[in-house]
């Protein structure tokens, strides 16, 4: 028999659950380049609620006082909250999804190793979520620094946030898994996030749209996630359309999770 | 002691995309301890065969086990057991030298102390230890490419399968490669090498293969390979371009005459002797080279001379 090198002969293991090792890669990744991105997690909340929440807001008050019985700082900060989840999860599984498997190729690297192309999913997603739930808590602080909380329902809202995001990073990642170009991820940024961005009764009430378009805001995954924000950031929460947000939220998370492990398992395995 | 189980075993080993048969039904095996060559040109099924062996692609149908194990089923305990070093480099190019050891390692659980310890053995292997803390991005190629078997190292593989390890490599590079995976064959690591330089196929492997469309051609050991398929010594002649040449003359003289747009190849016993026949008939090469066949010989008889795109 041959005599490998002994000397600190120890045998991978190959432990449940594996995706936690995918979880772990990716906060590593992260603690070693994570300069970039506190920027989008500290200063945007600022200029957010600066910006739209005490600029705008005090011409809403000047002119039309109180929206849905707040003021519009203590209207908007929530919506700001589910944008921004909407934000983090679509940039963090487009690009970086598309370079892991094409430019840099570090999933290609993974499937040599013991994980298997669905731990990658879950450990990507797994990791998304933390940074969710951290930028999301992040938020709830500034936002109670400016004096627009007025809830303990408050205490929810980074869970809002990890699945408004979820919503779209599931089935992003779902997506981009297939990509061989980062073309078509401009394509969704300007007819996917942009718009909700800007129509998912975002910075005005569903009642100051139209009618007829009302259904169509109502149709937008964000819509659900900047209502279940608002829901619980004004501590009202009606329990029927808590359901159905949370029914829109967490079916699109489940449905992205697993078209994301399949299309995984086709690029990486076949 | 019974002899140990081969490594590998592979019956009727098939592989498709689509309607597209990259493997077509292959049988080999592989012991322990030995060096194992994968030759082929572009499109022959290399790639698919390695990735089949890693334990990380399922192959459609046939048979196939590694460490004896099934990779349909326990793909991740046979990818425990072995380090592939891929065609493209999949370094984590922003993070050091030595992240990228410590971050791959933990992919196999391993303790930190033990990753630590073997990636400071391994940047030493690898010659890179005094670029450790540098970031990947600003190595070159060979530095790079010494990385990435280094980092496949990390979980002290049984099998090392290295997909094209040398290509763009200049030779310094390439054979300080040669001479380490030498010290890893020594240490008693099962080497499975796809190349497609034949100067290297001859070095590193003790047994090969030819893969050509799928299928494979030839088996055997290099020196074997060449007593087969070519002979001792092949002659090879330039004449002026005007000059009329009849190929029967040529013929009669060598075992084989392959004619090419700028030369002519004589596949004979003893150059020199034939060189001589060849003035006695009259003929006056501009130039005439007498050397060993070699495995390119081979391999380019196997597989033609046409090229794979």
């Amino acid at each position: 028999m041959t005599t490998v090198n002994q000397t600190t002969k120890i045998v991978p293991r190959v432990g449940w659950p594996s995706w936690r090792r995918s979880l772990w890669y990716h906060w590593a990744f992260y603690s070693k380049t994570w300069r970039a991105s506190v920027i989008s997690t500290f200063l945007f909340p600022i200029l957010y609620l600066t910006s739209m929440g005490l600029g705008v807001g005090h011409l809403v008050t000047k002119h039309t006082g109180l929206v849905q019985g707040q003021t519009y700082l203590h209207f908007v900060a929530p919506g700001l909250l589910a944008i921004t989840a909407m934000q983090l999860a679509a940039g963090e599984t487009m690009w970086p999804i598309l370079g892991a498997l094409k430019w840099v190729r570090t999933y290609h690297a993974a499937a040599t190793t013991p994980l298997k192309p669905e731990d990658i999913v879950t450990g990507k997603l797994g990791w998304v979520s933390i940074r969710l739930f951290t930028t999301a808590a992040v938020y709830v602080v500034i936002i109670s620094f400016f004096g627009a909380l007025s809830s303990w329902w408050s205490l929810a809202l980074p869970f809002v946030g990890v699945l408004t995001g979820l919503a779209f990073g599931a089935p992003l990642m779902a997506f981009s898994s297939r990509m061989e170009s980062d073309v078509p991820f401009t394509t969704i940024y300007r007819f996917i996030i942009v718009p909700m961005f800007l129509f998912s009764a975002t910075f005005y009430p569903l009642h100051e749209y139209p009618g007829a378009l009302r259904p169509l805001v109502q149709f937008m995954p964000l819509y659900h996630g900047v209502a279940l924000a608002r829901s619980f950031a004004f501590g009202d929460v009606p329990v029927l359309a808590t359901i159905g947000h949370l029914a829109v939220l967490v079916s699109l998370s489940v449905i992205g999770v697993v078209l994301a492990r399949k299309s995984m398992r086709k690029r990486l395995v076949s | 002691m019974a002899t140990p189980a081969p490594l590998v075993v592979a019956s009727k080993l098939t592989k498709d995309f689509g309607s597209f048969r990259a493997v077509d039904g292959i049988d080999f095996t592989i012991e322990r301890g030995e060096s194992f060559g994968f030759l082929g040109p572009n499109g022959a099924g290399k790639t698919s065969t390695m990735r089949m062996l890693s334990g990380i692609t399922t192959p459609t149908s046939g048979h196939l086990t590694i460490f004896g194990l099934d990779p349909r089923t326990q793909g991740p305990f046979i990818r425990a057991r072995l380090g592939l070093v891929p065609q493209e480099d999949t370094l984590e190019l922003e993070l050091s030298v030595l992240d990228n050891l410590l971050m791959f390692g933990r992919y196999f659980d391993l303790p930190k102390a033990v990753i630590k310890e073997r990636a400071l053995e391994l940047l030493d292997f690898a010659q890179l230890s005094d670029r450790a803390k540098d970031k990947v991005d600003d190595l070159s190629g060979g530095m790079k490419r010494r990385l990435t078997i280094a980092r496949s190292l990390i979980n002290q593989p049984e099998l090392l399968i290295l997909d094209e390890p040398t290509t763009g490599l200049d030779p310094q590079a390439r054979h300080l490669l040669w001479e380490r995976l030498y010290r890893l064959k020594s240490e008693g690591v099962t080497l499975i090498i796809t190349t497609h330089y034949m100067d290297e196929a001859e070095q590193l492997c003790d047994r090969l293969v030819v893969m050509d469309h799928g299928h494979i051609v030839a088996h055997g050991a290099p020196r074997d390979l060449i007593n087969e398929h070519a002979t001792r010594e092949v002659l090879e002649l330039r004449f002026d371009t005007n000059a009329v040449i009849s190929e029967d003359v040529l013929r009669v003289l060598a075992e084989r005459v392959e004619v090419l747009p700028d030369r002519v190849l004589m596949y004979v016993h003893d150059g020199d002797e034939t060189l001589v026949e060849i003035h006695k008939a009259g003929l006056t090469p501009q130039s005439a080279l007498v050397r060993r066949s070699s495995l390119e010989d081979v391999f380019l008889r196997l597989t033609g001379r046409t090229l794979v795109e």
